[in-house]
C-alpha cells in the first residue's frame, strides 16, 4: 500500500518517548492559524512512498531507538491516510519498533480507526483549542469530533499524552486552563498534558510559499510561561479530580 | 623480581618482563557506580587555580602567547625548575622556566623556529642561531631529497600540513613505565636490548636501532637528571599515589620539552594510576579529596602545556592545541569494564577546574560500559562539550585493551605501536587535476601526468572516473615517497628519544596517510552521476566552474547511492597506497580528518560539480557538507557510519552538533537521548564522534562579542578548543556548520 510522505526527521527527541523517527505525512483537513507546516496541507504534493519502503527507512534508526524510542507518524494529518499508518504500524510492531501516533483527532474515516488503533502503542493528541468556537474560527475543525476520538482512546485504553500550543493571547488564559482541565477530567488514558510554546520558525516556509503567516505579529511564548503553565494546569487538574 | 614499592601489588608477569597492561589487568578496581561520590576542589586548590587562571588571561590579553624564552633551545635539562606557587603544588614541572612560557625547539627546522618567534614579536637569540649554523635540522634533511614534484604537490596544496618543518608527533611515550618501573629498571632493559642486537647481523636497521638505544638511555638518564632538578628522584618505582602521578608527569613532561610534536598525547594513565589511588585509600593515606586534589593539580599541569607556533600553523591546526589526549574508559579482552573512579575522577576535572579544551579527554565506548559512566559522560557532554567518543568495541579486536588515541582519532597499543604522521591529501583538489589534465587551474602549476582537459561539455561519470584513477595512482606514489623522505629525515634529525624510550624496542609502525574533502568529493561524483555537469572554461581552456542542474543523492542522508561512492573512494585510496612501499616497513594505514584544515584545504581548492563555490571550506572529517542533511540528525550519522573503519585504521573523524532543544526536553531526557545516539551510532561500528550540545545562536554572539563567553569550550575536528583561540575565519566556519535542529 502507498501514500504520501512529506519528510522524515531521523532524530526526533519532542514527539513522544525517547529517541524517534517521525515521519511526516503530506496533507491535512485543518487550517490552523498558528500551523508550523503549511508545507503539508496539499495532500497531492507529497512523495509516493510505500509501507514496506516507509518502514524500511524508520528501521535504518533501530539501533538509536533503545527500549523506549520509535517511530512517530505525525504531518499533516495521519488520519488522512488511516489505512497506510496502519500497514507501517503493523510492519513496525512485527520488527518490535514502538508506534506512536500524532494527530490533531480529526480526518479519519470511521471505518479506518479502529485497525489503526490496534497497531497504536501511543497517541499524541493535539487538543488545540477548549471551546467549539474557537475550533472553528481558528482551526477549521470540531471540538466535538477531539472529544469523541479522545472517548474512543478511553475506551479502547490506548495511553494519551495531549499537547497544546500555548499561543499568547489565544490559549494562555486561565479561562483556557479551567476548560481543558474540564475537557481531561476523569479520562485514565491521558497519561500526560504537554504545552509546547508557540513559535515563529515557520515564517520563512510561509514567506517562500507566498502565504501570509496568520500570526506574524503575535510574540513567540517562552520556555518559562509554558513550564509555570503546566504547573497551574496540574494543580486544576487534580482538584477537579478530587472534586468528582 | 621484587620490588618494596609494589608492596600490595598482584600479579607476576609485569614484574619479570615491561608490561603494564598486565599490571592494569591483575589489580584494577572496576567501578560501576554513579558520581556521586566525587569530591569538589579544595581550598589549596582553588587558590592555585586563581593563580593559573591569573597568567592564562594575560596570555589572552598578550595575543595568545605569554612570554618566549629566546635564550635557550628547549630541552630536558637546559631550564632551571619552574614553579607557579612551590608551597601549593603537589605535582611539580613546567617546560621551560616560568609557567606557560613558550620554549624554542628547532629541530624540526630553524627557519620555522625563527618566524614563529618574529610572529609574536620576538627575536631567536644569538646564541641560538649559532648553535644550528652548524647542525641540520629536520627540515634541512628533508628538502635535500624532495623532488621538484614533491615541492610543486606541497605548494599547490594537493598535499598539505606534511610534518617536514616541525615534529611529527602523533607518538605516545607509555609515561606509566617511568611511575611503575622507576628509570634505572627501563634502562637496564634497553641495555639488554642493545646488547642483543649486537648478536645478530649488523645491517643497516641494526644498526640504526642500536644508536637509537643508545639515544634513548641517554635521554632516560635526562630525564633522571631532570627530575633530581626538581628534588625528585625517579630511579626506583613509585612509592606511593603521588610518587606515582609525578613520575608520570616527569615522563610526559620530559617529551615535550624535547619534541614539538603535532600531537603530544598522553596515552591511557587513569585506570593505572586509580591502582595507586586505591592502594594509597586502603593504607589510609589519602582520602577521596585528596586523590582529586591530585588529579586536579595534574591536569592544571597539562593544561599549561604550550609549544610555539607559526602562523601557518595555526591556519592548519587551530587553536593553539597539543592534543594531549587521554583515552578514559573502554573495555578489557575479558570483557569486564576498564571503567574506574579515576574514570569520573578525570572527567570531573571539566567541573573542579572549569571546562577547558585539554586534556583532550577522549571516552573509548562500548556497548558493555556501566550504565551510570555512559550517563555521566553524556551530562559532561551536554554541560561542557569538552569531550569525544571513539568506539571501543571496533578497535579492542583490533588493538586490544590497552590501546590510547593520539591526537584525535589515532589508536595505537601503547608502548607498542607508533606511528609515523602524515597530515592529508586533497582530494577535491585531485578531481580538478584530473579533470584539467595535471594542470591547477588556481596556480597554474603542472604536476603529475600531463594530459588535454576533459573536452566534453557534460561530465561523463565514466570517463571522469577513468580521469581519477590514473591521477589517483600517480598522487599516492608521490604520497607514500614524500612520507618516506619526511620520516627517514624525522628519525635522522629529530628522533624522539624519550618518548622512544618509553616503547619496546621491536616497535610495530603505522605510516598515517589522510585524506580531506571526502564529502565535496562523494558529492561531486554523485552530482556528475546522477545530475547533470556542464563545464565552464577559462580563457586558456581550463575548467574553472560547473554548472550543474538537477537534483542528485547528497552524502549525509543515509541514501546509498552516494554513500557508496564515498567509501569507495576511500577503498581506492587506499588501495593505491598500499602498493607503495614504506620506509621502516611501517604498515600503511588512512584516515578522514581535517582537523581546522578544512578552511585552508576550501581556500586552495575552485569551484566543484557538487556545488561548492571556489574558496568554500570543506566540510571537516568525514562530515557531510553543511547544510545538506535533509533527513535530520541520525541519517547524517548513518551515513558517516558506512564508512569502513577497517581500511581507516587512523580514523574516522565525525562533529556533531546539535541545539540542546532538539536532544531533549529536560536536562534528564537530553542524558538519556545522547545516550541513546551514542549507542546508536557505534553500534553501526561507526568510529568517532565530537559531541557539542549548544545554539549557534550563541556562537553567533561569541564571535561578535568575545567577552561574553570567554571560556567557551567546542569540540572541531577531533579536539576541543576555545572557542576564541581560532581564526575569526575558522569561527566563521564553525559557526556556519549544520546545527541538528527540530523544525
Amino acid at each position: 500500500m502507498n501514500g504520501f510522505v512529506h519528510s522524515f526527521e531521523s532524530l526526533g527527541t519532542l514527539d513522544g518517548p525517547g529517541v524517534r523517527c517521525v515521519v511526516f505525512l503530506q496533507g491535512c483537513p485543518l487550517r490552523c492559524i498558528y500551523c508550523h507546516n503549511p508545507d503539508t496541507w496539499d495532500k497531492t504534493k507529497g512523495v509516493s512512498f510505500s509501507a514496506e519502503e516507509v518502514v524500511r527507512r524508520v528501521s535504518r534508526y533501530r539501533s538509536y531507538f533503545g527500549e523506549t524510542g520509535g517511530i512517530t507518524v505525525s504531518g499533516g494529518e495521519p488520519l488522512l491516510q488511516a489505512e497506510f499508518v496502519t500497514e507501517i504500524f503493523r510492519l513496525c510492531r512485527e520488527s518490535g519498533i514502538h508506534t506512536v501516533l500524532d494527530t490533531s483527532g480529526h480526518g479519519a474515516n470511521p471505518l479506518s480507526l479502529m485497525p489503526l488503533l490496534k497497531e497504536t502503542d501511543l497517541v499524541l493528541l493535539d487538543m488545540k483549542m477548549t471551546t467549539e468556537q474557537d475550533y472553528d474560527e481558528k482551526i477549521g475543525g470540531s471540538l466535538r469530533q477531539v472529544m469523541d476520538f479522545l472517548l474512543l482512546l478511553e475506551r479502547q485504553k490506548i495511553p494519551v499524552w495531549i499537547r497544546q500550543v500555548v499561543v499568547p493571547g489565544i490559549t494562555d488564559s486561565r479561562e483556557n486552563l479551567f476548560r481543558l482541565a474540564d475537557l481531561l477530567a476523569g479520562k485514565k488514558c491521558v497519561q500526560k498534558v504537554e504545552f509546547l510554546p508557540f513559535r515563529k520558525l515557520c515564517k520563512e516556509k510561509y514567506s517562500q510559499m507566498g502565504i501570509p503567516f496568520p500570526l506574524d505579529r503575535v510574540p513567540e511564548a517562552t520556555d518559562s510561561f509554558c513550564r509555570e503553565y503546566a504547573s497551574h494546569f496540574y494543580e486544576l487538574l487534580s482538584a477537579e479530580q478530587k472534586s468528582r | 623480581m621484587e620490588h618494596k614499592n609494589w608492596m600490595g601489588f598482584a600479579g607476576e608477569s609485569w614484574k619479570e618482563h615491561i608490561d603494564v597492561r598486565s599490571f592494569i589487568q591483575d589489580n584494577y578496581t572496576i567501578y560501576t557506580g554513579d558520581e556521586s561520590f566525587l569530591s569538589s576542589p579544595t581550598e589549596r586548590t582553588r587558590k592555585l587555580l586563581a593563580q593559573f587562571e591569573e597568567l592564562l588571561r594575560q596570555e589572552q590579553e598578550n595575543g595568545g602567547v605569554l612570554d618566549v624564552d629566546t635564550e635557550h633551545v628547549s630541552s630536558l635539562t637546559n631550564y632551571k625548575p619552574a614553579y607557579l606557587n612551590k608551597e601549593l603544588e603537589l605535582i611539580v614541572g613546567y617546560q621551560t622556566e616560568k609557567p606557560l612560557t613558550r620554549g624554542v625547539n628547532p629541530f624540526g627546522g630553524i627557519r620555522m623556529a625563527r618566524s614563529a618567534c618574529e610572529a609574536y614579536g620576538y627575536k631567536l637569540s644569538e646564541k641560538v642561531e649559532q648553535e644550528f649554523t652548524y647542525r641540520t635540522t629536520h627540515n634541512d634533511g628533508v628538502y635535500r631529497v624532495y623532488s621538484d614534484e614533491m615541492r610543486k604537490a606541497r605548494k599547490c596544496g594537493v598535499i598539505t600540513g606534511l610534518p617536514d618543518a616541525y615534529g611529527r608527533g602523533r607518538i605516545i611515550g607509555d609515561y606509566r613505565r617511568v611511575a611503575l618501573y622507576g628509570i634505572d629498571r627501563l634502562i637496564e632493559e634497553k641495555k639488554k636490548d642493545k646488547a642483543d642486537i649486537a648478536m645478530g647481523v649488523m645491517d643497516t636497521d641494526a644498526i640504526r636501532q642500536s644508536e637509537e638505544l643508545f639515544q634513548q638511555i641517554a635521554f632516560l638518564q635526562k630525564l633522571k637528571e631532570m627530575a633530581s632538578m626538581y628534588g625528585y628522584d625517579i630511579s626506583e618505582p613509585a612509592a606511593d599515589a603521588k610518587e606515582a602521578v609525578q613520575w608520570l608527569y616527569f615522563g610526559y613532561l620530559g617529551a615535550i620539552k624535547e619534541q614539538n610534536g603535532a600531537a603530544m598525547s598522553l596515552g591511557r594513565v587513569s585506570t593505572f594510576l586509580d591502582i595507586y589511588f586505591t592502594r594509597d585509600m586502603a593504607r589510609g593515606i589519602l582520602d577521596e579529596t585528596g586523590v582529586q586534589e591530585l588529579v586536579d593539580d595534574f591536569v592544571m599541569k597539562l593544561r599549561a602545556a604550550r609549544h610555539l607556533r607559526t602562523v601557518e600553523y595555526n591556519e592548519l591546526f587551530g587553536g593553539d592545541p597539543m592534543w594531549i589526549t587521554e583515552s578514559i574508559g573502554g573495555v578489557g579482552e575479558n570483557g569486564k569494564p576498564l571503567v574506574t573512579k579515576s574514570s569520573f575522577r578525570f572527567l570531573h576535572t571539566l567541573y573542579n577546574l572549569g571546562t577547558a579544551p585539554e586534556p583532550n579527554l577522549t571516552v573509548l565506548w562500548s556497548k558493555k560500559l556501566p550504565e551510570p559512566f555512559k550517563r555521566y559522560c553524556a551530562r559532561v557532554s551536554v554541560e561542557t562539550d569538552a569531550i569525544q567518543y571513539e568506539n571501543d568495541d571496533v578497535m579492542r579486536p583490533i588493538y586490544g585493551d590497552d590501546y590510547a588515541i593520539a591526537c584525535c582519532v589515532s589508536a595505537m597499543k601503547v608502548g607498542k605501536q607508533m606511528q609515523f604522521f602524515g597530515a592529508r591529501c586533497n582530494l577535491p583538489k585531485l578531481l580538478l587535476l584530473a579533470l584539467n589534465g595535471g594542470r591547477d587551474q588556481l596556480t597554474g602549476i603542472q604536476l603529475g601526468p600531463q594530459m588535454e582537459p576533459y573536452a566534453g561539455e557534460i561530465l561523463d561519470f565514466e570517463a571522469v572516473r577513468g580521469r581519477w584513477h590514473i591521477y589517483l595512482e600517480w598522487l599516492c606514489k608521490l604520497y607514500v615517497n614524500t612520507m618516506n623522505v619526511i620520516h627517514y629525515m624525522h628519525d635522522k634529525y629529530a628522533y624522539e628519544k624519550t618518548q622512544m624510550a618509553l616503547h619496546d624496542t621491536n616497535v610495530e609502525r603505522f605510516m598515517a596517510f589522510g585524506v580531506a574533502g571526502l564529502s565535496v568529493l562523494a558529492d561531486s561524483f554523485s552530482a556528475i552521476r546522477y545530475a547533470n555537469v556542464k563545464v565552464v572554461r577559462d580563457e586558456n581552456g581550463l575548467i574553472e566552474g560547473f554548472e550543474t542542474t538537477g537534483e542528485f543523492p547528497k552524502y549525509g542522508n543515509d541514501d546509498d547511492r552516494v554513500d557508496q561512492i564515498a567509501k569507495t573512494a576511500l577503498e581506492e585510496v587506499y588501495t593505491q597506497l598500499k602498493r607503495n612501499p614504506t620506509y621502516r616497513s611501517a604498515m600503511h594505514t588512512l584516515s578522514v580528518l581535517t582537523i581546522t584544515s578544512n578552511v585552508v584545504y576550501g581556500k586552495k581548492t575552485g569551484a566543484t560539480p557538487d556545488g561548492r563555490v571556489k574558496g568554500q571550506p570543506f566540510a571537516p572529517g568525514a562530515n557531510p557538507m553543511h547544510n545538506r542533511e535533509q533527513n535530520g540528525a541520525l541519517a547524517s550519522l548513518n551515513s558517516v557510519a558506512k564508512m569502513p573503519y577497517e581500511i581507516c585504521r587512523d580514523g574516522i573523524s565525525n562533529t556533531f552538533s546539535i541545539t540542546p532543544d532538539t536532544l531533549g526536553k529536560t536536562e534528564e531526557q537530553r542524558v538519556d537521548n545522547l545516550v541513546g545516539i551514542l549507542d546508536g551510532y557505534f553500534a553501526q561500528n561507526a568510529h568517532h564522534i565530537n559531541v557539542n550540545v549548544l545554539n549557534k545562536q550563541k556562537l553567533m554572539e561569541a564571535y561578535e562579542d568575545p567577552q561574553k563567553y570567554p571560556n567557551l569550550t567546542i569540540r572541531v575536528s577531533g579536539y576541543a578548543v576555545n572557542f576564541h583561540r581560532l581564526s575569526k575565519e575558522q569561527q566563521k566556519e564553525v559557526i556556519s556548520r549544520t546545527f541538528h535542529q527540530a523544525m
